[in-house]
């Protein structure tokens, strides 16, 4: 599978597929069966980029393909893939089919439901694998609007304000990523005054330190929105908690992924003089992230929210990672990026199947999940260790790479950044054990819990599905580690030109 | 005469070849029912859309009065498109009316007008253009003839635009008394600065700014807007300021640019006010002619955004964008005209509920107004985009930072109608509408072009291909 159009073409004719479905069964299916169809192109491109690798290609990008689209204005339709690309587009594929089987139960307006949902995977597979600056953005503001139809009509709670607010907030990041890509698309000169969107030509041109200096700030920022930098992770609570299940699991597993891929590919890797200049103040909002997030989900009374706010202080990992500046942390960063996508979709299932049978998500109200619903609460518990970081499942592996990483910078700032960064993993035990405990384990809190029917067939497939991305990166982070490190690389040389 | 004269004027010969044929008939008066009437026009219409593809020539006529050229030949293509398509969706709303042919030789005669504004090669021509265009609106805009609203707008419409029309006329009047000619081809070289040319520079540019409706020149816009019967108003606020928009990119831009700072600088206040004033007024509006009467000031700004940057790019893009903004604010007109005739309703809150009852229209209307927000894939994103990339060039960021957070703003508003359609509840929405064949057909040209317009380069491509 050495095509990339295809990885757009499928979910877009899936979509396109599904309008002409005549009722919810056959919307369900022909959403199901397009994913999967996706997965598996997606192991195959996976597959034949590893085979690539390793005999012997060593160009930057594989499978490229390129053809001129606007000429007029330099734009072209250019994409190919790294490591980097290869694990992203595998995790949208793993949590796309996830997000899919648990809105199995979607009755009202399913037909433009799962259009929605399969719209918005089509902008972030193209965004993944756009070489081209506009064609990138194009992709990256596909992916924005369907998410305030999907919280704004099968949303619950304050759903209006909550999809509103994270149109807002997020077309406020785009237009920021807007104006650094016009501005760096008029700082690059090819030769006789000519302009180029070309991500790969841009890095290898040397745009001048001051202009880079103004430039990166609204790139980093505008990415940084849609991946919770802080202060502009207020989205994140209440476009989470007020969302339906799967799009939370779009929302936490693709949509932040989004910003921390942009954050590092274009702003990092095309501006490495001003990322050097500013990686002070990436780490300090990145640490005030983390620990803010984390205190704060000691205050949630909600599962959602408690997610919602713990993403924020996960996301911070990634951004620590790119922020520090050093090829483990970049690792670190792209694999948290990948473990937290699972994660936490993980854990929007868990709590969306909780809630779709209890109708609570309030900690106080829940108790003995386990015993009743043993396999979803079996789930919570895997995901939730995972949250915390137990050696074993992803999460410890890529939160251990980022400190790894942020370790190699010597002087006290960063050394102090690290070191509280890594208290915050304590903070994160301390709710999720309460949560796990008090929920999960506990007595059963309420009779009509007595009589709930466990997870059934769909549910358990995608519980399934993600639960072997994390024991696979946790178990054996080595092959993950091996398909990112290359490319984690040639970005470091790019900043390491100007160290 | 020879078959230049044909050629070269073929799109204004072919409009009053129509005119007259709809008076004939009008005067005949075999044709009693109003949908023969209305079908007949269409395909008249058609017709004259379809002349614009024949063969066209560069050139003069009248001593340098009016000149032709591909350029100006695919403006008109693109207005007569417009033009169709809105005599498509005003289906529903005639169909009933007493006053058929009237309401399409009025119309026509300001198409009319507006083309040989488009070709003046001389600021005479250019006024009469102007006046022939601009007076017909007024009774246009009063075809409600039985609504008191409408009259308050016919008449708001006349003085304003005669106030408008004589500033401007003092302005050209300024011109020849500085330089002694009206001949837009020996104007640029006449033009040096002086103080009595930068009044008459200001003076014409007011007269612009009205009828393009750009802050603080836009006040009469909302009221002739709500007033106006549907299709009075989507011809207005399309039609009407795409024609402008021509005339300054072909005829007046060459003679505004020996100003250069100064010019610029007009306009960087200009556009920052208009799209930022637009943009603020558009989100209190509860009536959904006048939100959008808001919305297309804003998108006026963004315009003039293009133009600002005086360059080939800048003046391509800015065609392009008005094609896409013909299909997008036509589209989303389509929907209200239908809307307005068949259930009588005008307010965005009327709009709650709207689809469960109307899917098709509500996914026509959210498309096209995510069209005019900019949001991908529709080819408004393709059109905004390529405004502020043309802003950019120009190297001034503040400019395109104000016009690009501006875009948050619209798109709160946007959404809110959005919101109205989808979520919020009703207990008694807008019951099903059975729209009019004809008036559907517009809707399907305007989502084919709302869709494929964006991804078909060669469109732009084009358009670049034929300006300087």
């Amino acid at each position: 599978m050495t095509n990339l159009t295809i990885l757009i073409l499928v979910p877009l004719l899936t979509a396109i597929a599904v309008l002409f479905c005549r009722n919810s069964s056959q919307i369900r299916w022909t959403s199901f069966i397009g994913s999967l169809i996706q997965l598996g192109l997606a192991s195959a491109m996976m597959y034949a980029y590893i085979t690539e690798r390793a005999i012997g290609n060593t160009a930057q990008m594989l499978f490229q393909q390129r053809y001129s689209w606007y000429s007029a204005l330099n734009i072209e339709y250019f994409i190919g893939v790294d490591g980097i690309s290869v694990v992203m587009i595998m995790l949208t594929a793993c949590v796309v089919v996830a997000g899919i089987l648990i809105s199995w139960k979607v009755e009202t307006l399913t037909k433009e439901f799962f259009f929605l949902l399969l719209l918005l995977s089509v902008g972030a597979y193209g965004f993944f694998i756009s070489l081209d600056l506009f064609t990138m953005f194009f992709f990256l503001e596909i992916a924005v609007i369907p998410k305030f139809l999907l919280i704004a009509i099968w949303g619950s709670g304050k759903k209006e304000y909550s999809a509103m607010k994270l149109a807002l907030m997020l077309m406020g990041g785009s237009v920021f990523v807007l104006i650094g890509l016009l501005a760096t698309y008029f700082a690059t000169n090819t030769g006789n005054g000519v302009h180029t969107w070309d991500l790969i030509q841009i890095s290898h041109l040397h745009i001048p330190v001051q202009t880079q200096m103004y430039i990166f700030p609204f790139l980093f920022v505008g990415f940084g929105v849609f991946t919770a930098l802080f202060p502009f992770h207020t989205w994140v609570p209440d476009g989470h908690s007020s969302a339906p299940t799967a799009a939370s699991m779009f929302l936490a597993g693709i949509s932040m992924k989004l910003g921390g891929y942009g954050a590092l590919r274009v702003a990092t890797y095309l501006m490495p003089e001003a990322a050097q200049q500013y990686s002070w103040l990436i780490v300090l909002l990145a640490t005030i992230a983390i620990i803010y997030g984390s205190f704060a989900t000691l205050m949630q009374k909600d599962l959602k929210y408690m997610n919602a706010y713990s993403s924020v202080s996960h996301c911070g990992f990634i951004l620590l990672g790119i922020g520090m500046l050093t090829k483990t942390a970049i690792i670190g960063a792209v694999m948290q990026m990948v473990s937290h996508g699972v994660m936490t979709a993980l854990f929007f299932g868990a709590i969306g199947m909780i809630y779709e049978r209890t109708h609570t998500r309030q900690i106080s109200e829940l108790g003995g999940l386990l015993k009743t619903l043993p396999f979803i609460g079996t789930v919570y518990v895997i995901t939730g260790l995972c949250s915390l970081g137990l050696p074993g499942l992803s999460g410890f592996v890529a939160e251990m790479t980022v400190f790894i990483g942020s370790w190699q910078r010597p002087d006290a700032f960063h050394r102090i950044a690290t070191i509280l960064a890594a208290a915050s993993i304590v903070v994160t035990a301390v709710y999720i054990l309460r949560a796990a405990g008090k929920a999960v384990m506990g007595p059963i809190v309420n009779e009509h819990f007595q009589h709930l029917k466990d997870a059934t067939w769909n549910e358990k497939f995608a519980s399934v599905l993600l639960i072997v991305a994390i024991l696979a990166i946790g178990i054996a982070p080595f092959w993950l580690y091996n398909l990112i490190a290359p490319d984690a690389q040639i970005i470091m040389e790019n900043i390491a030109r100007v160290f | 005469m020879n078959t230049d004269f044909f050629i070269l004027m073929k799109s204004e010969l072919s409009l009053t070849l129509i005119i007259f044929i709809l008076l004939i008939l009008k005067v005949w008066d075999g044709i009693k029912d109003n949908s023969t009437w209305l079908h007949i026009t269409n395909f008249l219409l058609l017709l004259n859309f379809a002349v614009g593809f024949i063969s066209s020539a560069d050139g003069m006529l009248f001593n340098g009065m009016f000149h032709s050229n591909n350029i100006l030949v695919l403006e008109k293509s693109i207005l007569n498109f417009g033009t169709l398509i809105i005599s498509l969706q005003a289906f529903d709303w005639l169909k009933s009316h007493k006053h058929v042919p009237e309401f399409f030789i009025l119309l026509l005669t300001t198409l009319l007008g507006m083309f040989f504004m488009i070709s003046s090669g001389n600021f005479l021509m250019f006024y009469l253009g102007l006046e022939i265009a601009s007076i017909p609106l007024a009774a246009l805009a009063n075809f409600d003839l039985g609504k008191l609203k409408s009259s308050e707008a016919a008449v708001k419409m006349i003085l304003l635009s005669a106030f408008s029309s004589c500033i401007m006329l003092f302005g050209i009047s300024l011109l020849y008394g500085s330089t002694g000619t009206l001949s837009f081809s020996e104007l640029p070289g006449l033009i040096g600065g002086g103080h009595l040319q930068i009044l008459a520079l200001i003076f014409v540019f007011v007269g612009f700014a009205f009828k393009l409706s750009s802050v603080p020149f836009h006040l009469w816009t909302a009221d002739v807007y709500e007033g106006s019967p549907v299709s009075v108003t989507s011809y207005l606020s399309v039609i009407s300021k795409a024609a402008i928009v021509f005339v300054f990119i072909s005829v007046l831009g060459p003679l505004f640019l020996n100003f250069q700072g100064m010019w610029y600088n007009m306009l960087f206040l200009s556009i920052v006010l208009t799209i930022t004033v637009g943009n603020l007024f558009a989100i209190r509006q509860d009536n959904i002619k006048r939100f959008l009467a808001f919305s297309s000031i804003a998108q006026a700004g963004y315009i003039l955004l293009g133009l600002s940057a005086g360059n080939q790019m800048g003046t391509s893009s800015t065609i392009y964008f008005l094609l896409v903004y013909i299909f997008s604010n036509l589209g989303a007109f389509g929907v209200i005209g239908i809307v307005s005739a068949l259930a009588k309703k005008e307010n965005i809150s009327d709009y709650k509920g709207f689809y469960k009852t109307n899917k098709l229209l509500s996914w026509v209307l959210t498309i096209s107004l995510f069209s005019l927000a900019g949001i991908p894939p529709t080819a408004g994103f393709f059109g905004k985009m390529f405004l502020v990339t043309a802003g950019a060039s120009h190297g001034n960021y503040i400019l395109v930072i104000i016009a690009s957070l501006n875009m948050i703003v619209s798109l709160y508003y946007y959404l809110r109608v959005v919101k109205a359609i989808f979520v919020d509840p009703n207990d008694a929405p807008i019951e099903k509408l059975n729209a009019s064949f004809s008036a559907k057909l517009g809707l399907i040209i305007c989502m084919v072009g709302v869709v494929l317009v964006g991804f078909a380069s060669c469109i732009y491509d084009y358009i670049n291909s034929l300006t300087i």
